[in-house]
């Protein structure tokens, strides 16, 4: 090929991608489907399973008063830890009917979700009708100037709200006597370590299956579509009965959808980090060289499957036939762990799965490049196959 | 090598599934030369016409373009011939700029050519206009300005005017008309409309059912058998196969097929109309319709076929 041929074969694939991008961007519809509509769903999904409820635990406070006389309360002004704190940190509700009045803290905790407190103060009788009712959990109660708890140890429930209130309580000593073989002892410093950072959360999970299922979609519709219905709109006739080259028609039309598909991954990842703080915790080489190998794969089938066909209908189908199996099995938005043990070595070899395990090990599970490359080749493979069978039979007219 | 044909059709077959859609079809188109192949739906004109531009290969037979044939010449053949398919639709949101940008890259040509087709075509207006917002003639001159591109040895045009107003069909027309007077090209299209073919080819292949019924110019088609002159009627009763047989006793009589109306060809109509009014009327006979006129191509294919060009 001399010079002047070369730049001529420029000119077309420049064309041919010029035209079709044109062709897709001008669809509001696209637009919508393919870059809006998955960061409308990480968002909807990542918020609705990412936040946890709040927490609302109730607890018996004794008054010590009710049982002695108003007065000696009254005389010795010696008010009391529990009350004391309450009346300062809570918001105090008055109890109506002539129920005892309600106090109520809320810790706010980004991290663990929100827990409520709601003190209510009673007798140990009226207390230990209620714990036995599973009203409460725990009962709070103060002897020489020291907070007891009283609750079940068996009770997973009562002792978080133990440790909470330990906490709030007496906020200079751990609830138990931490010893670390590294840090000192000081109690200052054993916090909590919540297990919701970064990479745990569902948010970390669906993000990357949302990618692999936007690349999926949009290879596999916008592409057979483009080629389906050029042909039988006999666009593809016209073109070929042209100079043009055959494989840059089937290269411009890939090359469109890999710069589509970025667009809309990296949007979704800016948006997921803007809102939910995600992260990518390997490779950006390995994550391009999954994204692309992934884009080929698809590409590659969404070519074979649309290569003699002319009737949108029949694409359509085909479509359908390949993209709903894999939207059910290869984990878009749940783990495929939980079908049948039988199945999982089959499931793992689909292309989607392949595509949303890689990208997954490598946004959470910090995969580096050679961590990907196994994926990436059986991908790249795929992508090969399929799109020199389609070449090879594909009807141009 | 002036006489080397630019198109050498010779003796060339297709048949599809179950239909023998080209049965044997030979000729040749020298440079220069304007030549419509005529005939109604289904004659297998967008056959013949895709085994021309190597879209189709005939079973049997051969196609030579410029004393070459398509395998192996694709690609300078491809540089030489431009041509519109029967109906193409192009990309919807796509201005008509960008659609001929796309085209003329496919040729390695450039903003300049674009322009000038622009104006040829008299898109001028519309070069902002997505196809899809084009009327139906506007969408045909764009295809045809595409076909034009390549500044085309050969152009081949599949029904270019089809299902167009007659003002679109004009406009098409005049197109063509100044490009036969300022260039070279050998022009071949394909019509159902006589007029088409008439105005717009010297030379007219009439084509049916897969095969040339007859060929030539316009007046060797029409002046040959007896006359240039036809009187088309219909008479009241018609069908009666005794009226029939008295007026074709007298006259030379093609009916068309469902047999209501009667052609007679004629060079005299001064004599021979007289005649035919007296013979209907010693026979009784009560016309329904009655038209004289020149022959035209349509009348020539009824009287072949029993059947009109454009039902
Ligand atoms: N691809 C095809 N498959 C089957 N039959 C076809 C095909 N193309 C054309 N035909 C048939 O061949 C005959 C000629 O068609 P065509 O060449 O389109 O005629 P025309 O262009 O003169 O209207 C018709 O009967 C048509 O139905
Ligand atoms: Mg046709």
């Amino acid at each position: 090929m001399n010079k002047a041929d070369r730049w001529i074969h420029q000119k077309q694939l420049i064309q041919l991608i010029s035209a079709h991008f044109k062709e897709v961007t001008r669809q509001p519809a696209v637009i919508f489907w393919g870059i809006i509509f998955p960061i409308l769903m990480a968002l909807g999904l990542g918020i609705a399973f990412t936040r946890q409820p709040d927490i609302v635990r109730h607890v018996a406070v004794i008054e010590e008063n009710a049982d002695k006389s108003a007065e000696i309360a009254e005389n010795e002004k010696t008010e009391s830890l529990i009350d004391h704190f309450l009346e300062t940190h809570a918001s105090k509700t008055a109890g109506s009917d002539g129920r005892p009045p309600q106090y109520k803290i809320t810790l706010t905790d980004e991290k663990l979700g929100n827990t409520t407190f709601i003190f209510t103060k009673t007798d140990w009788r009226h207390a230990m009708v209620r714990l036995k009712r599973g009203n409460i959990g725990i009962i709070m109660d103060e002897k020489n100037g020291r907070i007891q708890y009283h609750f079940d140890p068996s009770n997973t429930d009562a002792h978080f709200s133990y440790l909470k209130l330990s906490k709030i309580f007496n906020p200079n000593s751990a609830p138990y006597e931490v010893t670390s073989d590294q840090e000192t002892p000081d109690q200052k410093s054993v916090s909590v370590r919540p297990l919701t950072v970064p990479g745990t959360r569902y948010i970390d999970f669906l993000v990357p299956g949302l990618m692999a299922m936007g690349i999926m979609m949009s290879c596999m519709w916008g592409m057979s579509y483009g080629m389906i219905d050029k042909r039988a709109k006999k666009l593809l006739r016209r073109m070929v009965a042209t100079p043009m080259k055959k494989s840059y028609f089937l290269i411009s039309l890939m090359t469109v959808r890999i710069a589509m598909n970025l667009i809309e991954c990296t949007l979704l990842f800016f948006v997921a980090w803007l809102v939910f703080n995600i992260t990518i915790q390997g490779s950006v080489a390995g994550l391009l060289a999954i994204f692309l190998a992934g884009n080929i794969a698809f590409g590659g089938i969404a070519i074979f499957i649309s290569c003699r066909t002319d009737n949108t209908e029949i694409g359509n189908g085909l479509v359908n036939a390949v993209v709903m199996p894999m939207m059910v099995l290869s984990g878009v938005f749940f783990s495929y762990h939980n079908f049948p043990d039988w199945s999982i070595p089959f499931i793992q070899k689909l292309p989607l799965t392949l595509l949303t395990d890689g990208l997954r090990s490598i946004f959470i599970e910090g995969a580096g490049f050679a961590g990907v490359m196994f994926p990436t080749a059986v991908l790249l493979s795929i992508g090969i196959c399929f799109f020199s069978v389609g070449l090879r039979f594909f009807r141009w007219h | 090598m002036k006489n080397e044909p630019v198109i050498d059709v010779r003796n060339v077959h297709k048949s599809f599934k179950n239909v023998y859609a080209v049965k044997g079809i030979d000729f040749k188109i020298f440079k220069g030369q304007s030549v419509a192949l005529l005939g109604p739906n289904g004659a297998g004109k967008t056959t013949l016409m895709e085994m021309i531009e190597g879209i189709q290969k005939p079973d049997t037979g051969d196609i030579f373009i410029n004393g070459r044939k398509w395998k192996g010449n694709e690609r300078d053949l491809h540089r030489i011939i431009g041509l519109s398919l029967q109906e193409t639709r192009f990309i919807d949101r796509l201005t008509v700029t960008e659609t001929l940008k796309l085209f003329a890259a496919f040729y390695e040509l450039g903003q300049a050519r674009v322009d000038e087709i622009t104006r040829i075509i008299g898109l001028d207006e519309k070069t902002r206009s997505y196809v899809v917002n084009l009327s139906g003639g506007q969408r045909q001159r764009l295809a045809l300005g595409i076909a034009l591109l390549n500044n085309p040895q050969i152009l081949l045009l599949d029904e270019p005017t089809t299902g167009l107003d007659p003002n679109a069909r004009r406009e098409i027309w005049s197109i063509l008309g100044s490009l036969k007077k300022h260039s070279q090209t050998s022009l071949v299209l394909t019509t159902h409309y006589m007029e088409e073919a008439e105005r717009l080819c010297e030379r007219i292949i009439i084509i049916d059912k897969g095969q040339i019924l007859k060929q030539g110019t316009l007046a060797q088609l029409v002046e040959e058998n007896n006359g240039d002159k036809v009187i088309e009627f219909a008479i009241e009763e018609s069908g009666t196969a005794i009226h029939r047989q008295r007026l074709e006793s007298e006259f030379q009589i093609v009916w068309d097929d469902n047999g209501d109306k009667g052609f007679i060809t004629l060079s005299r109509i001064e004599n021979q109309l007289p005649e035919f009014l007296n013979v209907l009327n010693r026979n009784n006979l009560r016309l329904r319709h009655l038209e004289c006129r020149r022959k035209t191509l349509d009348d020539v294919f009824t009287s072949m076929t029993g059947r009109r060009l454009s039902e």
